[in-house]
């Protein structure tokens, strides 16, 4: 029963979504406000009945409802309750679910909190909108439904797969939907400012907070994918490179360059057209995400579907979308009338560098991931292109831009003093030099790793000037300063912490690339390793079973100078339920490095037949253990600053003039930021 | 300066970008596409010695040996018609297991012998990795492994 009202509450949030992606239209045509009010109850209706259809299939997997294909294929009655709940969007349907909440989510956003935006804009944005909702929905109802009932039930169903049985993954798919699908407003947004034909600076004020959240998440979702695979896949690496992360990590620079952009539309009133093209181009690379994740192209544990129907479904929709808003593009973007001018140093010119940057780096990391499916498709020849590719071209487009982050942001909206930003640096250049020099004095080269944390310190440090600057830190009496701090504006406070994330984050990224120590070794009871002033001692093994596993724990002694630092417990799991073993890393971290053990093969025969595998039994005391140790420096400093990021868009989101619904106040009222001093 | 200006040299400046997208790709391209090959691909098209390449089949049953005392690891890659030996040195993946599918990436020595410095299983019980499965298809011995697969 339950199933069938899940069922039909999203054949009827279906047919809201069509009629919202008409009507409303019509209404914005002809100005009737009836017909264009209408939509934001719409979009209310149709967020209401897809949380009912996934409560629905929520419930069906939370008590183990065998009748349900779905829950059959990606549940089991053992699975502890949180994993019962992941499971959901664990699996092709139930992420499509999730997909079509989160975008009925963002659209009931816009109904609830866009008081302030023109009626005829609102109800553009809430049809388009509908019309991505009808295109998703029809695609679960059509070709991939969650509810589809098996008969007879089976007994128990086939579990989840073990790796994805853990907290952090949990939560990676929502935050990264959340990402994904939040650029489908500002999608929205554009389409709808295209059809009206008008672009201003209240449309880049409107745009903002919506980029913002969607990076925001996106940011996260990122971030948590490549702390759980550096935890969970146990190889000590962070990212890949693998196609799955590029899709979410295009999106993800066109998010940003889009970010910056949407300010000059906001202040300057120029750049409109630029910034119109990188909302269409952030959604579509999402679109374009989920159609290399779902279509089953790429071979990747984050590919669930192998249906052909399905990967059709979506590459129609993925062409109906990008093409029909790109076309639509071409012909309005032309009347776009440009705003303000600015001279060739001045902060817009550095926002389009910054731009022209991250736009370049997207190009190279989307010739990489599509050449190869290009290839094989024409027939040629099988390729992969793996991290040397994208490290020998991005790379070389984010020094520039990070480099010219903290001049950037020093200089004055139209026409900027670059000498004097650079005069103003000086204590960036100190910092610089001076962790330059600590560093070569610790560890030596190579050059590239010295240059790459002296860039990390000009980041951070151009992030802390360019605030002293703003609050007039020393230079004014320090009440004033105080008082200046207070009155910041918000999202100057976010700039300023969210550059410093960056910063972080290239100090993680240069330590751990360059100064990585990797130790793999046969072990046998008592046997020790020295890495990095660590001596690693193996203690023995034991048995650690959990709820839906069995496991075999290493027990390895650390001691640094002869004192105990920690004992660490990497564990080889298998699960019966699905025939599979797993290897859980274990990471002991200073925040300064992590210390990391991978309990690897045993040297013990197989069981024959396939049972049990060998490393359950305990093993003869002479048993050699295959383990790799790896020592990363800064590693966690990665997703320390992914974090700190993230709370800078959250502190720039809570912006008076950004905050989603805040009431139009005259300008009077709000205090304009002190612009460039 | 003027709109007509600006907008020439914002033009100019996404051509440079553009341009060089191109010239990284392209000098990149050159060095890092790694290819596929099948082991039968190996002995009839005479694959490149010493040249990073990837190679992918079934794990050939009882061909996995330790060497004692290290952690180096011979086994060997079918397709059903013809092998490979491979080596490597290291912890292999969770699901590597003798029957099922696999790839390796790394060069190819002079003695024909594959010395692997990656090595990558598939990520669950169900799931072969296309390239495998596609050069079983190739190989007309797909149907086979599909019932022993599993």
């Amino acid at each position: 029963m339950i199933a069938e009202a899940g069922h039909f509450a999203l054949l009827l949030a279906l047919a809201i979504a069509l009629i919202q992606a008409i009507v409303p239209l019509i209404g914005a045509a002809r100005g009737d406000a009836a017909l264009m009010d209408f939509a934001r109850a719409a979009a209310q209706a149709q967020f209401a009945f897809i949380a009912v259809a996934f409560g629905c299939l929520t419930w069906a997997f939370v008590v183990s409802d065998f009748t349900v294909s779905l829950v059959v294929q990606s549940s089991h009655s053992a699975k502890p309750l949180l994993y019962k709940v992941t499971g959901v969007w664990g699996n092709h349907e139930g992420s499509m679910v999730l997909w079509v909440l989160i975008l009925a989510l963002f659209g009931a956003a816009i109904a609830v909190f866009g008081d302030n935006l023109p009626p005829a804009l609102r109800a553009r944005v809430l049809s388009v909108q509908a019309m991505i909702g009808v295109a998703f929905l029809a695609f679960i109802v059509l070709t991939s439904n969650p509810f589809r009932r098996v008969f007879p039930p089976p007994a128990d169903g086939n579990g989840l797969n073990p790796i994805l049985q853990d907290p952090g993954l949990a939560f990676h798919p929502p935050l990264l939907y959340l990402g994904y699908v939040g650029f489908s407003t500002v999608f929205s947004f554009a389409v709808a400012a295209l059809i009206e034909g008008r672009v201003d600076a209240a449309w880049g004020r409107w745009v903002r907070p919506w980029t913002l959240a969607a990076w925001a998440s996106l940011t996260l979702g990122i971030a948590l994918g490549s702390w759980w695979a550096y935890y969970e896949l146990g190889w000590g690496g962070w990212w890949f490179w693998d196609p799955v992360e590029n899709a979410s990590f295009m999106p993800w620079l066109v998010g940003a360059a889009l970010l910056h952009s949407a300010i000059v539309v906001e202040k300057r009133d120029a750049l409109k057209s630029w910034t119109i093209l990188l909302a269409i181009l952030a959604f579509s690379l999402s679109l374009i995400g989920t159609f290399l994740v779902r279509s089953g192209v790429l071979s990747s544990v984050h590919a669930f579907a192998v249906d052909p129907a399905r990967g059709v479904f979506i590459l129609v929709i993925l062409i109906v979308a990008i093409g029909g808003s790109l076309t639509l593009y071409a012909i309005r973007a032309p009347s776009l009338k440009s705003g303000g001018l600015f001279a060739p140093i001045s902060r817009e010119a550095g926002l389009v560098v910054n731009n022209l940057l991250l736009a370049t780096a997207t190009l190279t990391v989307f010739l990489g991931t599509l050449y190869p499916l290009f290839l094989e498709a024409m027939g040629g020849a099988k390729v992969s292109v793996g991290p040397p590719f994208f490290n020998a071209t991005f790379v070389p487009l984010m020094v520039p831009l990070l480099f010219l982050v903290p001049i950037g942001s020093l200089l004055a909206w139209k026409r900027g003093d670059l000498a004097g930003a650079l005069t103003r640096l000086w204590a960036a250049a100190c910092a610089v030099l001076v962790i330059v020099l600590a560093a070569l004095w610790l560890q030596g080269g190579p050059v590239g790793a010295l240059l790459g944390l002296g860039l990390a310190a000009w980041l951070m440090a151009g992030a802390l000037v360019e605030w002293a600057e703003r609050i007039r830190l020393f230079r004014a009496p320090f009440a004033e300063s105080v008082n200046r701090a207070v009155n910041l504006p918000r999202s100057a406070w976010g700039m300023t912490i969210a550059h410093f994330g960056v910063g972080v984050i290239v100090a993680g990224i240069t330590a751990t690339s360059a100064w990585q120590i990797e130790r793999v070794q046969l072990m046998r009871v008592g046997d020790a390793i020295e890495i990095a002033g660590y001596t690693v001692r193996f203690a023995g093994t034991d048995r650690a079973d959990g709820s839906n596993y069995l496991s075999r724990r290493g027990i390895f002694e650390v001691t640094r100078d002869g004192r105990a630092v920690a004992t660490m417990y990497p564990e080889k799991r298998f699960f019966p339920v699905q025939g599979m073993p797993t290897t859980e890393a274990a990471i002991r971290t200073t925040i300064l490095a992590d210390l990391y053990i991978v309990l690897g093969d045993i040297e013990a025969p197989n069981a024959p037949g396939g049972g049990a595998p060998n490393f359950l039994p305990e093993p003869r005391p002479d048993t050699a253990w295959t383990v790799r140790i790896y020592y990363n420096p800064l590693v966690p400093w990665i997703w320390i600053g992914a974090v700190i990021a993230v709370l800078g868009g959250v502190v720039s989101l809570t912006d008076r003039r950004h905050r989603v619904g805040a009431p139009r106040r005259s300008r009077a009222l709000v205090p304009e930021p002190a612009q460039g001093d | 300066m003027t709109r007509k200006r600006r907008r020439l040299y914002i033009l100019l400046l996404f051509m440079i970008g553009i341009g060089t997208a191109a010239a990284l790709t392209l000098t990149a391209f050159r060095d890092n596409l790694v290819f596929f090959y099948s082991p039968t691909e190996i002995v009839e098209k005479n694959a490149p010695r010493d040249r990073n390449m990837r190679i992918g089949g079934l794990v050939e049953m009882g061909s996995v040996e330790r060497t004692p005392g290290s952690t180096e690891v011979r086994f060997r890659v079918t397709d059903l018609q013809n092998n490979l030996t491979v080596v490597y040195n290291g912890a292999l993946p969770d699901l590597f297991r003798e029957g099922q599918g696999v790839i390796a990436q790394g060069q190819l020595g002079a003695d024909g012998v594959f010395r692997a410095r990656e090595v990558l299983a598939k990520h669950d019980e169900n799931y072969m990795p296309p390239e495998v499965a596609e050069s079983l298809k190739r190989s007309g011995r797909w149907q086979e492994t599909i019932g022993q697969g599993k």
